[in-house]
């Protein structure tokens, strides 16, 4: 797919990654404000590897995503209303206010769910790729997860079961560099993450993870290799995020001048660039005002609908 | 009585735990920490806060995020003759290190004959209250509890914070620590000596004549409060903290019952095979059962796990009301 030639392709792809900004400079601000509880992990700056990589699947394909999921959600086309509804504890929310943030799910749009559990989805994506496989069906599962995930030993079973079993799961590593405060150079050995692949015979690759077109177009070719049943492909795409890991963190542990050095590489802004032949100033405009209106009418869904009730809190805890 | 008051300050149960780490390394070579982001960031809770300018990056170790190598590196590093404590970033993630823990640190003692010691401490936040929802809020107490070789401490002041750590990490077994999330930023008056407190010793809170209420973590200074309340509706309510789970004081509970004739059990995790169903059976299978005028009352968490919503949320796990609901109810109904 030609996101930035194609003019179909390239104004979703920038509404997508504008809906995720907006909506997430929205949860920040509601958050700072005391109107959202709990807390939140934003993935400012990253917007470039959900959408490149969901550009690359098909209606059905699954993903699995993380604590740090809302763009994952938006990329594989939740309805905002629903998702903003969740984190204001409404019970019209997806999970009916009992997830929040780092549980959001759209099993509707294939999304297994997000992870409060670094790479607890990990294997859950194997599963779902090894159902797939067992009913002969053409979906493919994405599995997406941070750099700090790939030390756990739940990643490195998981990864190995789809090898093995030849199983049609795309692992995409969002590589922002950190995980909470231990940077990528503190935790592995390996120069890229993506060379652990070979451990487990299987394709590994590196990416620019701020080019939503590099994203997808890697994410396209192992897509095609899962979908032929030839197995499982390690993508690591390199990103940032610009805020903190939660709200938490004071940022110590890293310097004003490297994330100043990634914001000039903000993925949303490079694309407009890139795309400024193809849409032209004024859609390029209209995207960004559809991205803030779209999350601007989910707040005000979201504000409108009746709280999470605490009578029904033991529904759903057994499958009926 | 002056002496004591001018070796006390009030610090938070979060400077508490920290005061105890730095006290304790300072004192012995062999204790070191190790846990993800407890060097620089300070901790998930800020507990480490400034630990690795006063001790350096060798003793502060940072770790990536590895919940099961850490706990098996702290079990090896024990086993040769370091203290090493462990932080996990949230209870929860035990889940990960759960063979480490059960299979390896609880058992290598014993199934050596004795012949090696495994003198590790576990430390992890817990329990619910902060919106953190489902793999975020656990209170997982009994499973440590159920395991024979571990021991199991929940400290429920800022005193206890420090003096239960300095306990764990003197004492030659594998221990757990369980710091509840919303008392980090509690203060309260703490020694400035290092003087660790006796595992296996129960704190008596309140001395009352209508009902024992025995409590853990969080419940206690909600059953404290609670009592307030009752005290104010006529009734005269005791309150016990066991601290440590494991091993467990019992006869200061019994002998509570015995004089109260009433107990109620209060615990922030699910009903279902909580702890508190062991406290019960102690006291059932005691002299304190003749005395008893009431139904072993207990009073938990629902069999659900921890909503995100701060309405559900609060709703899942005993408040300050609930607690004196019950309590009420025990009295006046027996
Ligand atoms: C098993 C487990 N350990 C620790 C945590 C706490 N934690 C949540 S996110 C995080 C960092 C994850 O880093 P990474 O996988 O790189 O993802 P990123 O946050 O960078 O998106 C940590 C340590 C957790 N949620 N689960």
């Amino acid at each position: 797919m030609d996101l930035i030639g194609d003019a179909g392709a390239a104004r979703k792809t920038l509404v997508t990654m504008w809906t995720i900004r907006r909506f997430e400079e929205a949860v920040d601000d509601l958050f700072a404000r005391g109107l959202m509880h709990g807390t939140m992990h934003l993935s400012i700056g990253q917007e470039a590897v959900p959408v490149g990589t969901c550009l690359a699947l098909s209606e059905g394909d699954y993903i699995t995503s993380t604590h740090r999921g809302h763009g994952h959600c938006i990329a594989k086309g939740a309805r905002l209303d629903e998702m903003m509804a969740e984190l204001l504890a409404k019970e019209t929310g997806y999970c009916r206010g009992r997830g929040g943030s780092m549980h959001i799910a759209d099993v509707a749009t294939g999304n297994l769910g997000a992870n409060g559990i670094v790479a607890g989805g990990v294997p859950i994506a194997a599963g779902a790729g090894l159902a797939v496989k067992m009913r002969g069906g053409p979906e493919v599962v994405v599995s997406f997860f941070g750099d700090g995930a790939v030390n756990e030993g739940a990643w490195h079973e998981g990864v190995n079961l789809a090898a093995i079993w030849d199983l049609p799961v795309v692992f995409v590593c969002e590589n922002n560099h950190y995980g909470m405060s231990m940077s990528v150079s503190r935790a592995f050995r390996v120069k890229q993450l993506s060379e652990r692949a070979a451990a487990y015979g299987i394709p590994g690759v590196t990416v620019d993870g701020n080019d939503p077109q590099a994203v997808h177009d890697v994410v396209a070719d192992a897509v095609t290799r899962a979908r032929a049943g030839e197995g499982p492909t390690l993508i690591e795409a390199t990103t940032y995020r610009w805020k903190g890991h939660s709200k938490s963190d004071k940022n110590l542990y890293r310097t004003r001048e490297e994330i100043e050095q990634w914001r000039e590489r903000d993925p949303i802004a490079r694309f407009e660039q890139r795309v400024a032949d193809t849409l032209g100033e004024r859609e390029i405009q209209a995207c960004r005002d559809e991205a803030r209106e779209r999350v601007r009418a989910a707040i005000r869904a979201a504000n409108a609908a009746p709280d999470a009730s605490a009578d029904s809190l033991t529904e759903a805890v057994y499958a009926r | 009585m002056t002496a004591v008051a001018e070796q006390t300050r009030t610090l938070t149960y979060a400077e508490a735990v920290r005061e105890a780490l730095a006290q304790a390394m300072t004192a012995d070579d062999r204790v070191f920490l190790l846990g993800e982001d407890v060097g620089t960031y300070g901790g998930a809770f800020g507990v480490t806060g400034d630990l690795v300018h006063r001790f350096g990056e060798e003793r502060i170790r940072d770790t990536p995020i590895s919940e099961l190598g850490i706990v098996g590196a702290a079990v090896g590093a024990a086993l040769a003759g370091m203290r090493p404590v462990v932080e996990i970033q949230f209870s929860d993630f035990t889940a990960q290190a759960m063979d480490q823990i059960v299979n390896q640190a609880a058992k290598i003692h014993f199934m050596l004959g004795g012949a090696a010691t495994v003198p590790m401490v576990l430390r992890a936040p817990t329990g619910s209250g902060t919106g953190a929802a489902a793999q975020h809020s656990q209170s997982l107490e009994a499973w440590f509890a159920h395991v024979p070789g571990l021991k199991v401490v929940m400290p429920a002041t800022p005193a206890d914070a420090k003096s239960l750590l300095l306990a764990a990490i003197d004492d030659p077994n594998p221990v757990i620590v369980l710091e509840h999330k919303l008392l980090y930023k509690q203060s309260g008056p703490v020694p400035e000596e290092a003087t660790p407190a006796r595992l296996g010793e129960a704190a008596v809170r309140r001395t009352g004549t209508d009902l024992t209420i025995v409590a853990t973590g969080v419940m206690v200074p909600r059953s404290l409060e609670a009592a307030e309340t009752l005290s104010g509706q006529g009734i005269d309510a005791s309150v016990i903290d066991p601290r440590t789970l494991k091993p467990l004081d019992a006869k200061p509970i019994v002998d509570d019952v015995i004089r109260t004739g009433r107990a109620l059990l209060v615990q922030e995790a699910p009903r279902t095979a909580g702890f508190m169903a062991e406290i019960a059976a102690v006291i059932g299978e005691s002299p304190a059962f003749g005395h008893l005028r009431a139904p072993i009352t207990r009073l938990c968490g629902l069999d659900v796990p921890i909503p995100y919503a701060p309405q559900l949320e609060r709703a899942a796990v005993p408040q300050v009301d609930s607690i004196v609901r019950e309590a009420t109810d025990l009295v006046r109904r027996w």
